[in-house]
């Protein structure tokens, strides 16, 4: 048990070990803020990306991949919001959509109240101060040939702090990290272990002195020691420099740790999203379900003897109608193929939606309504429901 | 089953790493030359050779172009010429000395040049990517088609002969390799996530290319650079033979060999020193190559 550090433990079936704080408990006042406590750090709405498929001769179009697909969602200030879902549902896509690294297609992000590139929102160069992300792979995102100091002290400089003074802001954070700047700082990526150049990361994109951190996948490399104690960090930095967090993650058990509310995705939209305790607790939609029963227990009475889903997700490039999770799914009637389920109205940080024909009392289902057994029916069951 | 504090218990993963020695980039690849004999000594060859091409004026003991009918084609150490006389009785030492001066020329001028033009050109492909990459790539692959001395003959032929042209030629052929590695090492490094990090925290392109890319795109652009030197010394001295390069009666190794050829039963040792010349040149600038991409290749 001890080998599997803190965030194993805190996962473990008696449930998060630390209090979580209140929910409702509105972050401290910041100098930065422009929108009031109420506007949403960020606001996402009908965002897409479809990343177009060329061939032939003449690098024709010939489809494309909705990899975003009319996403929408709130960040509210000071929480963090976890992301979840399998590899390729277009998670780190969206990260990149938000950080503004790749062009959307359509959609809006408002981020406190104001919009983004727009003739009177905030600039690119603005919100890039405000908004830093750090990356999965902790080898790849720093730069080999800079000492570690460099690389942090770069963003600084680049919105015109002199150079003496971005150093100097590049060892303080080393320091806010768990480096010591005098051993650490003129080092080079190569000689620091995963660990370590994944703190220079967070040190690196905390340089701008962001509100908000976009962190994609950024402990799944790491070992689960270390990744708790990272984890505990970026806890700590969340507190010390009143963050927001949007915590990408495809490891259930970090994301409950971590996260404050947890949206789930499935090839390129929005399948739930709800309160960390309340998803956990009680699954609406049934892809988060079977998600969920796929995660191995402490629990040695508590075993998974059967693959809760099966098969590959559908080809993200032609997606099934309606529902997209239809054809996997062991509920599917003929209404999910028919329309797509509406994800409802999110009210506040306690909205726990679904975007679910059962969750809607008029849509037709035959579970319409009636919450399912909490349960995945075993695949016999799942046949005769869905013949 | 201790907890770990929040803000605490990470300062114990510092206190306990040794430490380290920290070296540069640079440092390190200077550390490795100074034990690399083999590279230190051509090196000293390259300096000696270019120090006496520089200083030839004051080295050479005759003026490389005086002719003597008296003296044509004698043999080495023949009285006063101790490296012979050429076919027009023309000190060979003073011609071999200010031949260095040429062919040093003719050898560093293309190479330097194509790296600043091929790896300009490589970097902007390699980094807009696209139709730009493509329109670059594809004129540099139309190069590509010509082996590069035909290419060089047909450049300095069209052109007409002379230093200058040859030049141009030179550096005409070693544009489309430099352009390609600098290409495909800028396509590399474009793609690691900290090139995009750079561009989240809101740097401009020019600062990004200027910071990220040009530090890592060098190190493979310099080693095949260096390596092309002794290729352009050979280049040039083909060029010069075939009477498209430097024209006579200007000293040049590769034009000593061409004109002095007719004498090779006469005086095959005189002969063959234009062409030892470019031997040793040539190898050395080739083992120092070899030096530094083996120095320059630092685990990173």
């Amino acid at each position: 048990m001890r080998g599997l550090g803190k965030a194993g433990r805190a996962a473990g079936a008696s449930g998060p070990a630390r209090p979580r704080p209140k929910l409702d408990a509105v972050p401290p006042g910041d100098p930065r803020d422009r929108g009031g406590k109420i506007q949403p750090m960020l606001t996402v709405n009908g965002l897409k990306k479809h990343f177009p498929i060329r061939s032939g001769l003449f690098n024709r179009r010939t489809g494309s991949v909705r990899a975003v697909d009319d996403v929408s969602f709130v960040v509210l200030k000071g929480e963090t919001l976890g992301i979840v879902g399998e590899s390729g549902c277009g998670k780190s896509t969206l990260a990149r959509l938000l950080m503004h690294l790749i062009p959307k297609d359509a959609g809006e992000l408002v981020f406190d109240g104001e919009g983004v590139d727009e003739a009177r929102g905030l600039t690119l160069r603005e919100l890039r101060r405000s908004m830093q992300m750090v990356f999965q792979d902790s080898y790849s995102s720093l730069n080999p040939r800079l000492p570690v100091e460099d690389s942090v002290a770069y963003g600084p400089k680049v919105h015109g702090m002199p150079r003496a003074e971005a150093k100097k802001v590049a060892r303080e954070l080393l320091e806010k990290v768990g480096l010591k700047p005098e051993l650490f700082g003129s080092r080079y990526p190569h000689e620091l272990s995963g660990g370590q150049k994944q703190r220079v990361n967070v040190a690196r994109a905390l340089a701008l002195n962001p509100r908000m951190l976009i962190l994609d996948e950024a402990v799944s490399a790491l070992d689960k020691s270390i990744e708790a104690q990272v984890l505990n960090q970026l806890r700590y930095l969340k507190r010390h420099f009143n963050l927001t967090y949007v915590f990408i993650s495809h490891d259930l058990n970090v994301v409950q740790y971590i996260s404050d509310r947890v949206l789930v995705m499935y090839l390129g939209q929005v399948v739930e999203i709800g309160p960390v305790d309340s998803i956990y607790a009680r699954a609406k939609h049934p892809y988060t379900k079977a998600l969920f029963s796929s995660r191995l227990s402490m629990d040695p009475d508590d075993r998974v003897d059967e693959a809760p889903l099966t098969g590959d997700p559908p080809n993200p490039i032609n997606p099934p109608s309606g529902c997209r999770f239809r054809t996997r799914c062991p509920f599917a009637e003929d209404v999910c193929a028919a329309r797509t389920p509406a994800i409802g109205t999110w009210v506040d940080r306690s909205s726990h939606l679904a975007a679910c024909h059962m969750e809607d009392a008029s849509s037709g289902h035959s579970h319409a309504g009636q919450a399912p057994d909490a349960a995945i029916p075993s695949r016999a069951t799942a046949d005769a429901v869905n013949p | 089953m201790t907890d770990v504090t929040i803000g605490a218990g990470f300062q114990a993963v510092a206190d306990d790493a040794p430490a380290l020695k920290v070296r540069g980039y640079w440092r390190t690849v200077g550390y490795r030359l100074r034990y690399d004999y083999v590279t230190l000594f051509f090196a000293l060859v390259i300096v000696l050779i270019a120090l006496a091409a520089i200083c030839a004026p004051l080295l050479a003991p005759f003026d490389p172009l005086k002719t003597s009918m008296a003296y044509r084609l004698k043999p080495i150490g023949f009285r006063q010429f101790a490296l012979g006389t050429d076919e027009l009785g023309r000190d060979m030492l003073s011609r071999l000395i200010w031949g260095g001066r040429m062919s040093l020329l003719m050898g560093l001028t293309p190479v330097i040049l194509a790296t600043i033009l091929g790896g300009t050109l490589g970097v902007i492909a390699g980094f807009l990517g696209g139709s730009v990459n493509m329109l670059i790539m594809r004129t540099v692959d139309i190069f590509y088609a010509f082996p590069s001395v035909l290419l060089a003959v047909a450049i300095s032929g069209t052109m007409g002969g002379g230093m200058s042209n040859g030049l141009i030629a030179l550096t005409l052929v070693f544009i489309p390799p430099l352009c390609r590695i600098a290409e495909t090492a800028t396509t590399q490094v474009r793609s690691l996530d900290f090139v995009e990090a750079a561009r989240a925290s809101g740097a401009p392109t020019r600062s990004i290319i200027v910071h990220h890319i040009l530090g890592n795109v060098l190190a493979p652009v310099f080693i095949y650079a260096s390596s092309l030197i002794s290729v352009a010394i050979l280049l040039a001295a083909g060029l010069s033979f075939l009477g498209l390069g430097v024209e006579p009666p200007t000293p040049d190794w590769g034009l000593m060999l061409s004109t002095l050829r007719q004498a090779i039963y006469v005086q095959p040792y005189v002969c063959a020193l234009p062409g030892l010349a470019i031997f040793i040149t040539s190898l050395s600038f080739n083992l120092v190559s070899d030096g530094l991409r083996q120095a320059m290749d630092v685990r990173i």
